[in-house]
């Protein structure tokens, strides 16, 4: 087995699904000669040739609407966004159109495409380009919302979500890109969407994550072990529609408390549905109330302040202790 | 595309079809189909930023896509006057490298010459068209719309005269090609023929509005957990209902 990183697992996921399937198109800014900004896209050109790997001019409406009408055609286009922050501009295109065609055509047609798009912050970069806003898709029916954590995982959800029938926006965690490298095997590997993971087993209190904000939750949960003989279990969500509340609300069955971490803003993000589900599902095992670490309802700030607005190690220890302490 | 089906729900948000054609067209070009993929939209369509992405797409891609503007003089209330200053709207595809003709679209056969053009040329691996077809809407833009707040009578009898149904129609009884007889019985052939659609929809609707479950089960290819819990609130709803009043 192969160490990887995450953006050579997504390549590894691309290469073998396209050569799999040649209704699988690669379409979007820089995604061909260049391999795309992150270079997720590398060498598909060069393989598969400039028909399938589509280098497009600049319009984030045209890239989904275009990959909207492949699908349609029965073609499994993967579409990139360069940044998640760009996608406003295709907003009405998903909202509008990717996610609603099978309904509006009573079944007929369905709309089988990934919108690949690399997202949040960490990474030092200029406004718009830093953002968490998965609530905006994880709230339009008809669409699946993807965020890995890690290579592996990654790589497997990747094809599943091509071989998805319906939309899956699938989210990129750029801090996580070269982050970490992982054993990722040559045999094709899928997982399926909409199932959490427990990435660390405990029975006192349940952290729940995704994205680049598992490992400071790992470290969290390692802190707490250490120093307060505490054993957290923590909860991937990898996807965050549909949610896999079930995983969740066992899990805290057991523990009695909960921690949820995102970088997204705090008010009407994801961590907000995840504590209704939990009252909903686990409110009589409950034994304190549930805490949020997540971004400040600002803008995200830029360079030095980044830090701060993310959620860290250090923060996701305290709230958990304030929830342990109550 | 599923079998036998190769027309799209109408799509209500203006101008935003117009890229679905471009990938529609992009996949029958991969393929090696005969296919080409025409769209329809309207004057104020020309207007949106879609409808500019699309003939850039469609140009830059060579893709059989057959852009179709029924310029019908008025979008709701906004005279094409004011909706752009170019000279005509077939023009804006010349920018994007794409051909764009203006044809009478009150002339039927001219209409039809265009179309057959542009689908040969597309088939031909020439690529993109568009036809602006110079109409005008006769008729109030929806139930709730009455025309006289912005346009004259006058106007709308000057291109009443233009009518394309009745001009037609004596185009084809001066050749010799039609009589009252034959007209009385296709005008009969018709009024059935919308009679049993309407019979038809009518039906289609009343089974539906008998399976409201029916709602939940279009969103995803298979049923999630939570819409599973959301139907069946639904229908324990509805059986309340049913003890209550039945």
């Amino acid at each position: 087995m192969a160490k990887l990183n995450m953006v050579q697992a997504l390549n590894l996921a691309l290469h073998q699904e396209m050569k799999k399937d040649d209704g699988v198109l690669v379409l979007g800014q820089d995604v061909g000669v260049d391999g795309g900004v992150f270079r997720v896209t590398e060498g598909l050109l060069d393989e598969f040739g400039e028909e399938r790997v589509i280098d497009t001019p600049l319009a984030e409406a045209a890239i989904v609407g275009t990959a909207i009408g492949m699908a349609l055609y029965g073609l499994r286009p993967v579409a990139e966004i360069q940044f998640s922050g760009f996608d406003y501009q295709a907003f009405h295109q998903i909202e509008g159109h990717a996610a609603r065609l099978r309904w509006r055509s009573q079944g007929s047609f369905h709309v089988p495409m990934v919108l690949r798009m690399p997202y949040a912050g960490g990474v030092r970069a200029v406004e718009h380009h830093s953002e968490s806003r998965e609530a905006y898709y994880a709230h339009t029916p008809g669409l699946k919302t993807v965020i890995p954590s890690g290579p592996r995982l990654a790589r497997a959800l990747l094809i599943s979500a091509i071989r998805d029938p319906d939309p899956v926006i699938f989210f990129e965690p750029k801090s996580v890109y070269r982050a970490f490298r992982e054993e990722v095997p040559e045999d094709e590997e899928t997982a399926p969407i909409g199932k959490a993971r427990i990435a660390r087993e405990g029975q006192d209190l349940t952290m729940i994550a995704y994205g680049a904000m598992l490992v400071p939750t790992l470290q969290a949960a390692e802190v707490l072990e250490k120093e307060d003989g505490v054993h957290a279990e923590v909860i991937d969500l990898l996807t965050i529609s549909p949610l896999d509340d079930e995983t969740m609300a066992e899990s805290v069955r057991k523990t009695g408390r909960a921690v949820i971490v995102h970088e997204a803003p705090r008010s009407f993000g994801p961590g907000a549905e995840i504590v209704s589900r939990l009252v909903e599902k686990s409110f009589w095992q409950l034994e304190a109330p549930i805490r949020r670490v997540t971004g400040f309802d600002i803008i995200m700030p830029l360079m030095a302040y980044e830090q701060l607005y993310l959620p860290n190690t250090a923060r996701i220890v305290r709230a958990a202790r304030e929830t342990l302490a109550e | 595309m599923p079998e036998g089906l190769n027309n799209l729900p109408i799509n209500i948000p203006v101008a935003t079809q117009t890229l679905h054609a471009v990938g529609l067209g992009y996949a029958i070009k991969y393929r090696r189909k005969d296919d080409v993929a025409l769209v329809f939209f309207g004057d104020g369509a020309t207007s949106e930023g879609d409808f500019h992405e699309a003939l850039n797409f469609a140009g830059v891609f060579q893709t059989p896509t057959i852009f179709v503007c029924q310029n019908n003089q008025w979008a709701i209330s906004l005279p094409r006057s004011k909706q752009s200053r170019s000279e005509t709207l077939a023009q804006k595809a010349l920018a994007y490298g794409v051909p764009g003709i203006q044809v009478d679209g009150n002339d039927v056969l001219a209409t039809y010459v265009a179309a057959k053009e542009a689908i040969a040329r597309a088939r031909s691996g020439g690529g993109p068209t568009m036809i602006e077809n110079v109409t005008y809407r006769l008729e109030v833009h929806s139930t709730s719309d009455d025309p006289k707040r912005y346009r004259t009578d006058e106007e709308v009898q000057q291109w009443q005269k233009r009518d394309p149904l009745p001009r037609f129609q004596k185009y084809l009884m001066d050749k010799g090609l039609l009589t009252d007889a034959e007209i009385q019985a296709l005008e009969e052939e018709i009024q059935n023929e919308i009679k049993a659609a309407v019979e038809r929809t009518e039906e289609q609707m009343k089974e539906l509005s008998s399976q409201p479950a029916i709602m939940f089960e279009q969103i995803y290819a298979e049923l999630p957990p939570h819409l599973e819990a959301q139907k069946e609130e639904l229908a324990r709803e509805l059986e309340q209902v049913e003890e209550t009043h039945g």
